[in-house]
């Protein structure tokens, strides 16, 4: 070990302990956001990056003050905006592990263009949506994700917007990674954020996350220990969509509609089901699985894409060290100097200088 | 029109000397007008005249042919002595239609030379115009001397057999015009054949060929027919000994932020969102790549500001480039680096508003935007650089100012200096401004929120930096730890510490100078790019033995510390704004003094001789 903690070879030997900051933790007790907090420090030791090497970058919400929870650099910046901010630190310093900590209201209403941009161009980020339906910071407002017709602070009389699905706005920016977890499942939160962190490109993870203030049991339907099985179909890839207590159940493909049907019933075995391919660059595959939502379909959980492309930052610096082998590296004197010039000597006269 | 050889100027006449002429170039705004308007200025310069230009340039890229808002300009003023403005008249006017003749004729001397487009001037042009009688014929253009010339016929003539299309020979008649104008003021054309050389290389060799014929067959044209009754000659001025370039504000300001970041000795970011009159800057930083510039055209003002801080939280010279409407954008993140106190440039290159205003048309409206348009107490530092070659040296100041006191800067140029341009003496490398950029790297006392005793900035740690790991946002922040704080107290203490760090700023930026004598009847005080107009109008005072000075502001916040001083000296001060009287509201609230706010928004940089009547109403 060196000084600094780290080993000779750079894998750093640290422990949940040394990602947890000094400041004292003022979410509501009992919201889902401890249970991420506690998954994403439990992570980080795991990762083998030294911790000045990691950057937590989040907008406004509730969900926004997680930076200040985490040992590492941080930067809680304006609403909607981390995205931005993400994408400049990425250029400035590849190098970086960056993540983007936001909330349904941070990414999908004020900074939507943002999220949007920052998919579609692959900055290598992970990006942490907690979706908790509501806005918490201001007290119970509906959010982009609400359903249509709840009735809340700001909607006494029921939503009347339609809420947007994140996973679409995903597959539509071109995201390389799109996957889904929840606050009450540990297990499945920590593997879907270690596939994120080992993702080479904007890593888009969707977390519900229940708000026990403002949205308790939003996702109770179907996130419920004794229900989960039964309305969750944990997607993986490869294998195909089966779900349910006795693993009996199945999701099979109706020219592009999905149904839930039941392997044994009617002739159906596992051949007939639809299989999860992670790495279909087509988005349609992303959009069915995108628009099973419960209670109609179980809820699908897990990894719905990983495909490779490079990221931005990679490609802007491919260019900037293209530059500089076609024209070397750069010379001011020369630009300063370039154009048509001319030379006004002490006697006053002139000499015509060229490029 | 068979002889199209190059000749060397004319024998016929030899030329009359004059010292300054103010030439505008006007048609369509498809006509090639800033070309040509452009390559009159690149020959005069590296002739050796002085110059200064104008290019004035409607908002729509094609408005209809011939049609009045479509009309597009060129003003140049060159000179065998120091000039420092576009000039107030034209003395030549060239109208390559009636819609350009109709909205120009109005600013030509009296007896000026107005040269014509004959072929344009038919029926439906007229009526297009607004023109019920044909100006040639009707006697109203019996005050200027007119010049008649078929230009687009002449054109297609000179280049029948070319094989080229109509369509394509006929945009050749600008060169056509130019060439009428190299033989007036006696000018050589190869300048310009080397231009065309380069510039239509790549995309068609026979489109090369076109132009050149053109311009040698509008300059022979003026030669063989003696068209013009005289020609004139405009002699070298007396300038600096130095090596010069003809620069324009834009490229000077490209070019001196890359110069601070070669300075400073870290990368360029530039975050930027294309607007009118920024863009060209975006477009020069672009090639620049290889200087280790990373330009991010992002996808709105706001991702662009945004981007610009991330950079420069991370360590490199993170810059954003704008006009007015993007400021507004930009302002919550402006504000986020003022309570993180990151380093950030904003560029504002300010055109005619509010709202979309007038985009291709210069004011300087946006001062009080810049100083106060954020929300809460938001100190910034703000800077103007006074001509198109200052744009070099401010952009450099921008960037010392920001990293060494770890602060928002404005760089507030303005449409006129984006795209006037004059003769540039190049600097030497060595004579640059020095920027010393010190990243913290020293675990032992880190506090994000410490203080530099002298300068009040604190600490730049970046990520990747062992052992600094720390949190910044925009929630008010404990001293020395950065820690959230509400504490009432804290927060009175805090924002007068920032507020107190940005005056600190005057300790360490050149004091006021005073053009002309320290003491007198009457201070022309002035800022950006009215610096030119205001110094001849003043100078013209001063050769008429009248007790005016001027003062030109290139800090405006803080103001440099002699400004009270300077102001004392003088009877009465006056202060000309291409605004409603911003700088007055600064100075009259600082200093008490009872300036007179002289003002005007026409999108115009002021006229000479209309400040010089302001100021006689004070003699």
């Amino acid at each position: 070990m060196s000084e600094n903690g780290h080993t000779t070879n750079g894998a750093v030997k640290l422990t949940r302990k040394d990602f947890t900051s000094d400041q004292e933790v003022r979410w509501c007790p009992g919201c889902g956001d401890y249970s991420i907090l506690a998954q994403v420090q439990r992570l980080m030791p795991e990762l083998g990056i030294p911790k000045e090497k990691i950057v937590f970058i989040s907008g406004i919400g509730c969900s926004s003050r997680f930076p200040y929870y985490m040992n590492t650099y941080g930067f809680h910046t304006i609403h909607g905006r981390a995205p931005a901010i993400a994408s400049g630190v990425k250029i400035a310093n590849p190098d970086l592990q960056v993540w983007v900590v936001t909330g349904d209201g941070d990414a999908l209403s004020i900074g939507g263009n943002h999220f949007m941009h920052a998919l579609r161009r692959n900055f290598d980020l992970k990006i942490l949506l907690f979706n908790n339906r509501i806005y918490g910071l201001t007290k119970g407002q509906y959010s982009p994700t609400s359903e249509f017709g709840k009735i809340n602070k700001s909607a006494p009389m029921g939503v009347i917007d339609q809420p947007i699905n994140p996973l679409y706005l995903a597959f539509a920016s071109r995201a390389t990674f799109v996957a889904r977890s929840i606050d009450i499942d540990p297990k499945h939160l920590s593997a879907t954020l270690e596939r994120a962190a080992a993702h080479k490109g904007s890593a888009f993870v969707e977390i519900y996350q229940n708000c026990n203030i403002f949205n308790d049991g939003a996702f109770k339907g179907f996130s419920e220990r004794e229900v989960r099985e039964d309305r969750v179909i944990q997607i993986e890839h490869g294998k195909p969509l089966i779900f349910g207590k006795d693993k009996n159940k199945g999701i099979r493909l109706n020219g592009l509609k999905p149904e839930v049907v039941t392997i044994g019933e009617n002739g159906i075995t596992e051949s007939d089901l639809l299989m999860h391919d992670e790495y279909s660059t087509d988005p349609l595959l992303g959009f069915i699985l995108g628009r099973m939502e419960f209670p109609e379909f179980p809820v699908p959980m897990g990894v719905f894409r990983s495909i490779e492309r490079p990221s931005y930052e990679n490609l802007l610096t491919e260019q900037v060290d293209r530059a500089v082998a076609n024209k070397g590296a750069g010379d001011l004197e020369k630009l300063l100097h370039s154009g048509e010039t001319w030379v006004i000597g002490d006697d006053g006269e002139q000499t015509n200088g060229h490029h | 029109m068979s002889d199209l050889e190059l000749e060397s100027p004319s024998t016929h006449l030899p030329p009359e000397e004059v010292e300054t002429v103010t030439i505008r170039f006007a048609g369509d705004s498809g006509d090639g007008m800033q070309v040509t308007g452009s390559q009159f200025t690149a020959t005069s310069a590296i002739i050796g005249n002085d110059i200064s230009t104008l290019p004035d340039f409607p908002a729509e890229i094609r408005a209809p042919a011939g049609s009045l808002p479509g009309v597009s300009g060129y003003q140049l003023n060159f000179s065998s002595r120091d000039i420092r403005t576009p000039g107030d008249e034209p003395n030549v006017l060239v109208a390559m239609n009636p819609a350009a003749l109709k909205t120009n004729i109005k600013d030509l001397e009296p007896g000026g030379i107005l040269v014509v487009n004959t072929d344009e001037f038919v029926a439906g042009n007229l009526k297009k115009a607004g023109y019920a009688t044909n100006p040639l014929e009707d006697g109203s253009l019996a005050g200027y001397r007119l010049f008649k010339v078929a230009i687009t016929s002449n054109t297609l003539k000179a280049l029948e057999g070319s094989g080229l299309p109509h369509k394509q020979v006929e945009r050749c008649k600008n060169f056509y015009s130019l060439g009428l104008m190299y033989w007036l003021y006696d000018r050589p054309m190869e300048q310009t054949i080397k231009w065309i050389d380069e510039k239509f290389a790549v995309r068609s060799k026979e489109i090369a060929e076109a132009n050149k014929v053109a311009l040698k067959a509008g300059f022979n044209f003026a030669d063989t027919t003696e068209l013009f009754t005289s020609h004139y000659h405009v002699a070298k001025a007396k300038i600096k000994p130095g090596k010069y370039r003809n620069i324009m504000g834009n490229e000077a300001t490209a070019l001196g932020f890359i110069a601070a970041s070669h300075v400073a000795g870290r990368p360029l970011f530039y975050g930027s969102y294309p607007i009118t009159p920024a863009s060209d800057i975006l477009h020069e930083l672009s090639k620049h790549k290889n200087f280790g510039v990373r330009t991010f055209q992002a996808e709105d003002e706001i991702a662009a500001v945004g981007a610009a801080i991330g950079a420069s939280y991370a360590g490199q010279i993170g810059i954003t480039g704008t006009s007015g409407p993007g400021v507004a954008l930009k302002s919550e993140f402006i504000n986020l680096a003022v309570m993180t106190e990151l380093p950030l440039v904003i560029i504002n290159v300010q055109r005619g508003g509010p709202s979309t205003g007038l985009p291709t048309k210069t004011e300087q409206a946006d001062l009080l935007q810049c100083m106060y348009g954020r929300n809460g107490e938001s100190p910034v530092a703000i800077v103007a650089p006074a001509t198109p070659g200052d744009c070099f040296n401010m952009a450099i100041e921008a960037v010392r100012i920001a990293t060494k006191y770890m602060v928002p800067t404005f760089f507030l140029s303005d449409g006129y200096l984006a795209n006037g341009s004059e003769p540039w003496e190049i600097p030497a490398i060595a004579d640059l401004p020095k920027i010393s950029i010190n990243f913290r790297t020293e675990t032992e006392g880190f506090f994000p929120y410490s203080r530099d005793e002298e300068t009040l900035s604190r600490p730049w740690a970046i990520p990747g930096t062992p052992g600094l790991e720390h949190r910044i946002g925009g929630i008010e922040k404990q001293h020395i730890t950065g820690n959230v704080n509400y504490d009432p107290d804290n927060h009175d203490f805090m924002c007068r510490l920032r507020a107190e760090k940005v005056e600190r700023i005057a300790n360490d930026i050149p004091p006021l100078e005073v053009f002309g004598q320290a003491t007198g009847k009457v201070l022309v005080l002035g800022w950006g790019g009215t610096h030119g107009a205001i110094t001849t109008a003043v100078e013209q005072m001063q050769e008429q033995g009248h007790a005016v000075s001027s003062a030109h502001l290139r800090y405006l916040n803080p103001f440099p510390k002699n400004l009270g001083e300077v102001l004392k000296g003088f009877e009465t001060v006056i202060i000309p704004e291409l605004n409603l009287g911003q700088l007055s509201v600064m100075v009259r609230a600082k200093y008490l003094v009872d300036a007179v706010s002289f003002t005007q928004v026409k999108g115009k940089p002021f006229k000479v001789s209309t400040l010089v009547n302001k100021i006689k109403e004070y003699l």
